[in-house]
């Protein structure tokens, strides 16, 4: 029955047990003394609702009368838990418990001074409780930052919403003095300590990010985020020789969950309530909201990523990085060194350096003869194709480009084609057909009539230089020979060039996304006109006849 | 005055087209030519009133009223009228003989007039010397009749008596008398008549009897044959029984006649067909369907060759109209006498069927090749040990068996089963007589795996063959739906066996030959079923490849169901609805999957060749799989520097599962022999010692060689061939460089490289086919109605109408007014002309009577002087 006798002198237990409860440190009089509590408090009824009721006995206790505050140890205590159900409850009653403390005023205003000073100093009563108070409080939202890394998902969400929670309370009843009249202020401690959970280099956060993304919808979230998410990312690698992938997923999960607002207009939508918003203040301004973002992004960008990161990044640099950038030049670096790398990551950073190229004046040398070397046969394999594709014939579509280069590019594919699929074949075709189409001097490539006949292919597949390649000299031989493919469609495709080409391009656009299954799909619902033909040869076993490969290279068992 | 101008109006419409028209005389007088000129020459006016002859039209019309109203306005107190109806009295065209011809004809006419309208055969008579034939009718009818036969006979002769007697009555009386008062030889008229009407009586007379004879006669006849009859058929008391009342029962007779016309008569039917005729038959059908393959193969439309015009004529309308086409034979000329049509079918025909010959040898010399592989199947089956001496003939016999079935419907394929088979049948049933004889079709899956399950392979055979011919589409109505779904049930379960461990294949095997037999019968459900299998596996597929962007090859019953495939449908056709997502499920299970086992390279080895299978005939370019097959050999290949080929999506370059089939134990290598790759691997690969394992890698190597090789030789005629085994022909040289390799594979690998290198390089540069010119459109003329200047406009057809005649009606107003005004001065200038007349005459009498009193004055002035002279 200790609790109980130090619930009734508050001071002497003050003097006793605060250095070591502030500390937080889970030592073993903090268990004993749930244990105490437990035992005193509900002998007869064990289990979640009893603890759920044990608990709001306490908190309404503190709640009631300074008197009482020694409860809060206890409440502390049951957060240590090691049982996931029990800790929610603490968690909730924390929640509440402080909730109406902050709500009240019921803790220390200003910078707050160490515990030791102010408890032997001879201060008033109310500023010692309100002090002590506030250590407590900073003594939980540790723990609850702690808990943001606790296996259990629920615990994490819980632990997640409840210091979000703290956040929009002490927004709203600051814990700092103001330093002049409608000083702008926010939890930045806290709220860095949230941010820094959430990028555990530890451990996938992804579900968490996810929940957290909900709370990106308030600007001043956003901002404050941006904030602590650039000083987090700025020093990962402080001290760290590798960092570890994770810390990179989580980083990107949260940095890309960050969307600003296309439009200019006033950002209201605070999730701290204010009376008033000043004009002064940094977070009304989609501007500073902007510059937040770009330092955010170069930033994390300076790192030397990860590839799979770097593709991720790519992939939405087009759509949701660049169009916010204050300066977006400033991604050249970043983009030229990703164009480098070659590969996949060469093709993501395309889309990028287009908006620059096309947006912002960039001068880049030799882009079309690096575009050029990006086409190997890999272009129609990766995931990235349609994306790639696309760009190429937006880069391909001005008609001032030198004939030869445009008869490079269609020779090019021309030669890749023959290791594509089918469903690469069926977009590639119609490229290289509106090649043909857009410059009428490449037409020789189909049509060359009295043309010598040639030994070899007088093309070039090696020569880096399109200029060298003497794709002009050569025909297109690898469309005729696709009209022998084994897709009939594929086969209709390259049959084009039989015909002098007739002159509206074919939009290209439908036929990019296309994959293996949705043709596979629309040749099974074809129907033919006649019914189905059937094999006349009459079938004999498994392996089929003699002369078939099968059987001459497998046999049964 | 309404009369007058009626009949001004009638002149007033006649003066213009009368017969003396002013331009119509010869030579008109000048000074009576007025001449209206024109002052504008208007193109396309007709001009009508240019010239006018004032003094003629007057003189005309001055005439006309002096004929017409000057004779009204002389009879204008007068009430009778005298009319001349003759014909054509007053007209002066006819002639008189033709005048007097119509008369007579009018005359005619006139006493045959029709008494009823309604009686159509009145108006002639058809006479037959003299005779009327619907007399002549009557009479024959009456002759006919034997009822008033006498009465007519009385009557005839009054007739015929007061006819030919002439006048005086000749009254019975007077004929009794006259016999008896004079017996004079020469009989006298009236006797003969007598005589004649006599004999005719007695004629008649007799007749009759004669008649009543035969009626009797007949009747007895009847009689007499009713009672043979009752003899004849032992069923004729029942029918008198009954017949009284009721009608009269058909006749046994006619029973009889009628059930030998329905009886079953045999049918001349055509001769049994020699073997020779069927060989012929058979191999004229197969061509049919070759050619019929090569056309989907090439992928024409069915009526492409007769829907195409031959030649678009320059007044073709390109409006789809075409002429049926002119078969008329042109006349010819050839060496100056003149072609004679000759069927030019008896050459063509003859070489025909030496072609059909030809290749009838070539076909039989194949038959026995391809029934005696099963043959070589089963044999290894029965050193097995599977079975006892019936094993090697069963599957063959099973089928006849099954085949006899279905040939009742479809017609025959393959040759009959020889007597030595049949004679096994014997021993088979006997052994077999455990198994009951009918099956129900299985109405589920689970049913039919129930009813194979556990069986021996020729058990489910002869399982699935019963259940097919027990529920022949031809013996019950519901039969075909059921069949149908045995098809389906069939394929999972076969589906089923292939995913067992171990593999069931010698099964499957077996059980491909009903199902072919079924797709035979169901084309549309077979192809169902096989879809839906085709699209199952590909879902499956596709669900991991949207996740991971690749998938695990799938397992063996993918790859069995897509060999069946092949079996069942024409693989060569440009588009098939089966064929052609089954050749896209081949082409992702090379692409999407990766390699990264042995049992991988197996799977992925099969499928290759099961595609190379598919374009067999249609030799069609699959760039999958010469990247696959790149991929597998870049696997075999040591210490790799990858120069001069890139590797594709499923294979790369460097990693944990690139060196999978290189084969580093000398040993191994030398104890290495080349045999094909059994198919179970490719279900299930069991853990093998280092050696074996060795082995199969070096096998698997082999079999990629052998479809190097087949590639080689199939894609040799493409355009851009060195380009496309480019790739391949790096690996191999590295391949030959490392010298890690049997020295059979380097030998294959060898003649592979030579044979690329053997195949021609032309390039000859492409040049597009030229377009036909499109033909100019010619179209018929569109006719607009011109709207004329001055015409009112912008009305309807009614209105314009309606405004013609307003226009019409003032002017013949006008005209009419004019002419009755002229009229009117005319009967003045008449009125006036009398009574100037009257005046004259009375002037000239009262000058008459002065004249006559002033010489009577005269007279008695001169007696009065005499007098008074005297």
């Amino acid at each position: 029955m200790r609790a109980t006798a130090r619930l009734s002198c508050p001071a002497r237990r003050d003097d006793g047990e605060s250095g070591r409860d502030v500390s937080g440190a889970p030592g073993g009089g903090a268990t004993g003394l749930v244990c105490s509590a437990w035992g005193g408090g509900m002998e007869g009824d064990a289990g979640p609702g009893g603890a759920r009721r044990a608990l709001g006995h306490l908190v309404e206790a503190v709640l009631a009368s300074r008197g009482e505050a020694n409860a809060v140890f206890d409440i502390l205590a049951v957060l240590q838990s090691e049982d996931q159900e029990e800790i929610q409850e603490a968690v909730h009653a924390c929640s509440r418990l402080f909730g109406a403390l902050l709500a009240r005023g019921e803790l220390f205003v200003g910078p707050l001074p160490s515990e030791e000073m102010v408890l032997t100093g001879s201060r008033g009563a109310t500023r010692k409780y309100k002090v002590w108070m506030r250590h407590r409080y900073q003594s939980c939202c540790n723990r609850l930052g702690e808990l943001l890394a606790h296996p259990s998902f629920q615990v994490k969400e819980l632990a997640l919403s409840t210091l979000m929670k703290f956040v929009q309370l002490e927004g709203e009843h600051p814990l700092e003095q103001p330093k002049w009249e409608g000083n702008y202020l926010f939890p930045h401690q806290l709220f860095r300590l949230v941010v820094g959970g959430l990028l555990s280099p530890e451990e996938d956060r992804s579900l968490l990010l996810s929940q957290f993304r909900e709370y990106l919808e308030h600007d001043d979230i956003r901002y404050h985020t941006m904030q602590a998410a650039s000083d987090t990312v700025a020093r990962a690698t402080d001290g760290r020789p590798e960092v570890p992938l994770a810390f990179w997923n989580n980083a990107f999960m949260l940095l890309s969950s960050v969307s600003l607002p296309r439009q200019e207009g006033t950002l209201s939508s605070f999730y701290v309530k204010h009376t008033e918003l000043s004009d002064k203040w940094k977070v009304v301004h989609l501007k500073e909201h902007r510059k937040a973002f770009q330092q955010m992004w170069l930033r994390f960008l300076k790192h030397q990523l990860p590839l799979r990161v770097c593709k991720k990044v790519l992939v939405i640099m087009h759509d949701s990085i660049l169009p916010h950038l204050v300066q977006p030049s400033l991604m050249i670096d970043f983009l030229t060194r990703a164009y480098d790398i070659g590969g996949a990551v060469s093709l993501l950073a395309l889309n990028g350096l287009f908006i620059l190229i096309h947006k912002h004046n960039l001068e880049y040398p030799d882009f079309y003869r690096k575009l050029y070397g990006l086409l190997d046969p890999s272009v129609f394999h990766v995931k990235y194709r349609a994306r790639f594709f696309h760009l190429a014939d937006l880069f391909l579509s001005s008609s001032h480009l030198p004939a030869y280069l445009v008869a490079a590019f269609a020779k090019r594919l021309a030669r890749l084609a023959l290791t594509a699929p089918p469903e690469a074949l069926l977009m590639v075709l119609p490229f290289i057909c509106n090649l043909l189409r857009r410059h009428p001097a490449c037409r020789v490539l189909m049509h060359r009539p009295r043309g010598p006949e040639l030994d070899a292919d007088p093309y070039d597949p090696t020569e880096e230089d399109p200029a060298q390649s003497r794709a002009l000299e050569s025909s297109l031989w690898e469309l005729q020979a696709l009209q022998q493919h084994y897709h009939p469609e594929v086969s209709k495709a390259a049959s084009a060039i039989n015909q002098a080409l007739s002159v509206p391009e074919v939009s290209i656009a439908p036929l990019l996304e296309v994959t293996a299954f949705e043709i596979f799909e629309r040749d099974l619902k074809k129907k033919g006109p006649e019914s189905v033909p059937l094999e006349f040869i009459p079938a004999r076993g498994l392996l089929g006849r003699r002369e078939d490969l099968c059987a001459q290279l497998f046999t049964l068992s | 005055m309404g009369k007058a101008r009626s009949a001004a109006r009638g002149r007033a419409s006649a003066a213009p087209a009368g017969p003396w028209g002013g331009r119509a005389r010869p030579n008109p007088n000048p000074f009576e030519v007025k001449v209206n000129r024109q002052k504008f020459q208007v193109l396309g006016r007709k001009t009508r009133h240019d010239v006018g002859l004032p003094g003629v039209s007057r003189a005309r019309a001055l005439q006309k009223r002096t004929q017409t109203l000057l004779k009204e306005y002389k009879e204008r107190d007068k009430s009778s009228v005298f009319r001349d109806k003759r014909f054509g009295e007053y007209n002066s065209s006819i002639s008189p003989e033709e005048k007097m011809m119509k008369r007579f004809a009018l005359e005619q006419q006139r006493q045959h007039e029709k008494k009823s309208i309604y009686n159509l055969n009145e108006d002639e008579e058809l006479t037959h010397y003299g005779q009327s034939l619907a007399d002549i009718e009557k009479h024959n009818d009456i002759v006919d009749s034997d009822s008033d036969a006498e009465d007519q006979g009385v009557l005839s002769a009054e007739l015929t008596a007061t006819h030919f007697g002439g006048g005086g009555g000749p009254l019975p009386g007077k004929a009794a008398q006259q016999p008896g008062g004079g017996e004079e030889p020469p009989k006298s008229r009236r006797e003969l008549i007598e005589e004649l009407i006599a004999r005719s009586k007695q004629e008649k007379r007799e007749r009759q009897a004669q008649r009543e004879d035969a009626l009797e006669l007949t009747e007895k006849l009847d009689q007499d044959w009713k009672e043979i009859q009752a003899l004849l058929a032992r069923k004729t008391p029942k029918s008198e029984t009954g017949g009284g009342k009721e009608k009269p029962e058909p006749d046994a007779y006619d029973m009889m006649v009628r059930e030998l016309g329905f009886e079953m008569k045999a049918q001349p039917s055509n001769r049994m067909k020699t073997e020779e005729e069927l060989a012929r038959e058979e191999q004229a059908r197969l061509r049919r369907l070759e050619a019929e393959r090569l056309r989907r193969m090439l992928g024409r439309e069915e009526d492409a060759h007769s829907k195409r015009l031959k030649h678009l004529s320059a007044d073709d309308l390109n409006d789809g109209f075409v002429l049926d086409t002119d078969d008329r034979r042109l006349l010819s000329y050839k060496d100056g006498k003149m072609n004679v049509e000759e069927e030019p079918s008896g050459d063509a025909s003859g070489g025909e069927s030496g072609e059909e010959e030809e290749e009838g040898e070539g076909w039989s010399e194949g038959g026995p090749e391809d029934s005696d592989s099963p043959d070589g199947h089963s044999d290894l089956e029965s050193d097995a040990g599977s079975e006892d001496a019936r094993g090697p003939d069963s599957p063959d016999g099973l089928e006849s068996d099954a085949e006899s079935e279905v040939t009742s419907e479809r017609p025959q394929r393959g040759p009959c089963p020889s007597p030595g088979e049949r004679l096994t049948r014997d021993d088979r049933a006997a052994a077999r007589a455990e198994l009951p004889y009918t099956f129900a079709v299985p109405e589920s899956f689970e049913e039919l795996k129930s009813l194979l399950l556990g069986k021996s392979t020729e058990d489910q055979l002869l399982v699935v063959e019963r259940i097919q011919k027990c529920n022949h589409p031809s013996l019950a109505v519901g039969n075909k739906a059921k069949l149908e779904k045995l098809f389906g049930f069939l394929l999972e379960y076969i589906g089923d066996l292939a995913a067992s461990d171990p593999p069931e294949l010698c099964v499957i095997d077996k059980l491909v030959v009903p199902l072919y037999n079924l797709c035979q019968m169901f084309p549309e459900s077979a192809s169902d079923a096989v879809k839906f299998v085709l699209r199952d596996a590909m879902h499956e597929m596709e669900g991991t490849v949207e996740t991971t962007g690749r998938a695990a090859f799938p397992g063996l019953d993918v790859l069995i169901y897509l060999k069946i495939a092949g079996m069942l449908f024409p693989t060569s056709d440009f588009w098939h609805p089966v064929i052609t997502p089954a050749l896209l499920c081949l082409s992702q299970l090379l692409t999407k999957c990766p390699v990264q086992s042995l049992q991988d390279v197996v799977k992925g080895l099969f499928v290759c060749c099961v595609f190379l299978d598919y374009v067999s005939l249609s030799q069609r370019f699959i760039p999958e799989l010469i990247n696959f097959l790149a991929g597998i050999l870049h696997m075999a290949i040591p210490n790799k520097q990858s120069q001069g080929y890139t590797l594709v999506h499923p294979f790369r370059a460097h990693g944990k599962n690139s060196e999978l089939l290189l084969v580093s134990d000398e040993e191994d290598m030398a104890t290495w022999q080349r045999r094909s790759l059994p198919l179970q691997w490719a279900g299930s690969l069991k853990a093998q010692s280092k050696t074996e394992a060795n082995h199969t890698r070096l096998s698997c190597l082999a079999v990629c060689l052998a479809l190097v090789r087949r590639c080689v030789v199939a894609y040799g005629p493409l355009p851009s061939f060195h380009d496309i085994t480019q790739p391949l022909r790096a690996l191999l040289t590295e391949y030959l460089s490392a010298r890690c390799c049997p020295a059979a594979l380097q030998e294959l690998s060898r003649s592979i490289l030579t044979e690329m290198e053997s195949q021609p390089r032309h390039c000859r540069p492409l040049v597009c086919e030229k377009s036909k010119p499109v033909p100019l459109k010619l179209f018929t003329p569109r006719l607009v109605k011109v709207l004329e200047f001055g015409r009112k406009q912008g009305s309807t057809k009614e209105e314009q109408e309606r405004r013609r005649l307003i226009h019409k009606h003032k002017r013949e107003f006008k005209g009419a007014v004019r002419e009755i005004r002229k009229d009117n001065q005319f009967l003045a200038r008449m009125r006036l002309s009398e009574i100037m007349e009257r005046d004259a005459e009375r002037k000239r009498k009262v000058k008459q009577l002065f004249n006559s009193l002033a010489t009577q004055e005269g007279e008695w002035k001169a007696l009065k002087r005499k007098k008074l002279k005297k």
